[in-house]
């Protein structure tokens, strides 16, 4: 199996959008690789023919009427934001400098 | 101290139900046990006084004009911070939604409501729900009534120590990996992890969806049957949800108390034993087992091979799910915000990427950035692919395992608490922990644990775990609710009045 590399947890870290310190980085490469190592073990079953479970309790296909019920108000939906204004959620600029 | 702090559930209910006692009073009991001994213990994110006052006083007025709510109408119980209440802050342990008012109730809070049960207030719970200590937690550890030096287990650690230290007779759990059992174990209480899709994950925070189950913790096997009943049942908010009738655990847990389980069929889990275990906990298993033969039932020794492989497979799918469900938190909608002033010059990405670093804690990050890393091409086949085929193999495992007995049992957890920080700096070490509850996570069977005595090396509780197939959950309280009997009678008395005082302890 694969060890894991400071610069791949670096990458993997700015993919799930996490600012994360030297410090960090430097602790986390050092575990995630023993942890990787340890459960690496599942690959022994990786050739057999079985099926994959993705759920314990396989259920298809769960409609609901299509009625109208109620939800949230707008007040409640925005109770808990951040920052509002006029109604809306107020975010950050989408796009970077270089975009 | 007020007597009725050490009372049962069923007997509290009897007491409010025939008006011995008001559930106003008994709420005030507990809160001022709260008041006492929480310093100490820190089992609470937050109480609730009024609301709990509150909702005990209407029970009182419902009751006067003749009407009970529901068995445990007027019982108050300690809920998990995992699941929403409108009216107390749903932390789920993290900075990142610190304070935060969810705008509804979860179906589990919605039930326990209409059923009278008095919610004293939120505990706490390793972030997230990521850990076995709740050592994990971002507002302090919580401590085991039995040794205050001693992590209660996790993530529930604040559940099963506010049971411990008589803070509540009630308390309710979420169980990813073992969260409900294991600190149920480590304080010498029961606590259940139901059949998957039996209790609705509406409202419950997601750490690994297809794993996460909500679940009754209690200090007997009938109280935690009775709120089994109250919180179970379908839910057609929560995709997930089996649409069927609830299983009659109290009738079951009420004739297993009847002591005898002739005619029925245990299998002892051959694997769950030998390195790694503690020889407390293999004596004290091995005499619950031979308990149980002494009631009449019949014991075999049974093999599940591909358990061995349970401990990888959970690390590769809770954190591939936990990865992409904690994505939500994402500094725009709720919770935390960092560097909210300077929305000119920050990016909604890099507003993002700070919030998240700065809100969660090392085991949810490291959790991230492993799915991150399990569901990446390349690696996915190797890592996630083969996660999902161990999940088949153990539900095989379990399937032909329950053509020839009607329930498993093996101990909880291999060790006794360990001392707060022993294990914190090793996430491996951490992890084997959950080594024998994870496999009925990744089968979505019903298991439980229920305390089998105390270890000769240490003096500190064991539990017993009881597994039965899905949708039977009524076989594992009837065995459990047997042994219960036998282990009181054996050792004079519940073993967890032999908790020790706190008052003598925290001084």
């Amino acid at each position: 199996m694969p060890s894991i590399s400071r610069d791949e947890v670096a990458h993997l870290a700015r993919l799930a959008r996490l600012a994360v310190t030297d410090d960090e980085l430097d602790l986390f490469a050092g575990q995630l690789d023993a942890i990787l190592n340890a459960v690496a073990q599942v690959s022994e079953v990786s050739q057999q023919d079985v099926p994959p479970t993705s759920h314990a309790v396989p259920l298809t296909n769960v409609f609901r009427e299509d009625v109208v019920r109620p939800c949230l108000t707008q007040q409640q939906a925005l109770a808990g934001a951040p920052a509002a204004e006029e109604g809306r959620f107020r975010v950050p600029r989408i796009l970077g400098e270089e975009q | 101290m007020s007597e009725l702090i050490r009372l049962s559930a069923a007997d509290l209910a009897d007491k409010i139900h025939k008006r011995e006692v008001s559930a106003v009073e008994v709420t005030q009991a507990h809160l001022d046990r709260i008041a006492d001994v929480d310093g100490a213990v820190h089992a609470f994110l937050h109480v609730n006084t009024e609301g709990a006052l509150a909702a005990a006083a209407t029970v009182d007025e419902q009751i006067a004009v003749g009407e009970v709510a529901s068995p445990l109408a007027g019982v108050p119980l300690a809920l998990k911070d995992v699941l929403c209440t409108i009216d107390e802050p749903t932390t789920v342990g993290s900075k990142i939604l610190q304070n935060w008012l969810p705008p509804y109730d979860a179906t589990v809070t919605e039930r326990l409501r209409k059923a009278g049960v008095v919610i004293l207030g939120k505990t706490n719970m390793d972030e997230f729900a990521m850990g076995s200590s709740t050592e994990n937690s971002a507002y302090g550890p919580t401590r085991n009534p039995w040794d205050l030096e001693r992590i209660p287990g996790g993530s529930g650690g604040g559940s099963s120590a506010s049971l411990a230290a008589f803070e509540a007779p009630l308390a309710i759990g979420t169980d990813t990996g073992g969260s409900i059992r294991q600190p149920g174990a480590v304080t010498g209480t029961v606590g259940v992890k139901p059949t998957y899709g039996t209790v609705s994950r509406y409202g419950l925070v997601a750490f690994s969806s297809s794993l996460d189950q909500a679940g009754p913790c209690a200090r007997t096997v009938l109280d935690a049957a009775l709120l089994h009943e109250v919180i179970a049942g379908h839910d057609p908010m929560d995709s997930t949800s089996i649409d069927a009738p609830v299983r009659p655990v109290v009738e079951a847990a009420r004739q297993g108390a009847t002591g005898d389980l002739k005619g029925v069929k245990v299998g002892v889990v051959r694997e769950f034993r030998g390195e790694g275990y503690q020889q407390g906990v293999i004596d004290s298993f091995d005499a619950a087992v031979q308990q149980l033969r002494d009631l009449g039932a019949e014991v075999v020794e049974v093999s599940c091979p591909h358990f061995k492989y349970a401990l990888g497979a959970y690390y590769l799918i809770a954190p591939s799910e936990a990865s992409s469900n904690l994505a939500r938190f994402d500094a725009m909608r709720y919770g935390l915000r960092v560097d909210g002033d300077t929305l000119g010059e920050l990016s909604a990405e890099q507003v993002m990427s700070l919030t998240r670093e700065a809100g969660f804690g090392p085991e949810v990050k490291r959790r991230i950035i492993l799915g991150t890393y399990a569901l990446s091409a390349g690696y996915y086949d190797a890592y996630y692919g083969s996660a999902q085929k161990v999940r088949t193999l153990i539900s095989r495992d379990f399937a032909a395992a329950f053509e020839q007995v009607d329930v498993l049992v093996a101990p909880t957890t291999p060790t006794t608490a360990f001392k707060i920080g022993e294990r914190i700096d090793d996430p491996l070490a951490m992890y084997l922990n959950d080594l024998c509850t994870i496999p009925s996570n990744l089968a979505g069977n019903a298991a439980m644990s229920v305390p089998c005595g105390l270890a000769a090396e240490n003096g500190l509780p064991v539990g017993l775990q009881v597994m039965a197939p899905a949708l039977a959950d009524e076989r594992m309280y009837r065995v459990a609710a047997a042994y219960e009997v036998a282990r009181d009678a054996a050792q004079g008395g519940p073993l967890i009045n032999r908790v020790p005082e706190l008052e003598a302890i925290s001084r």
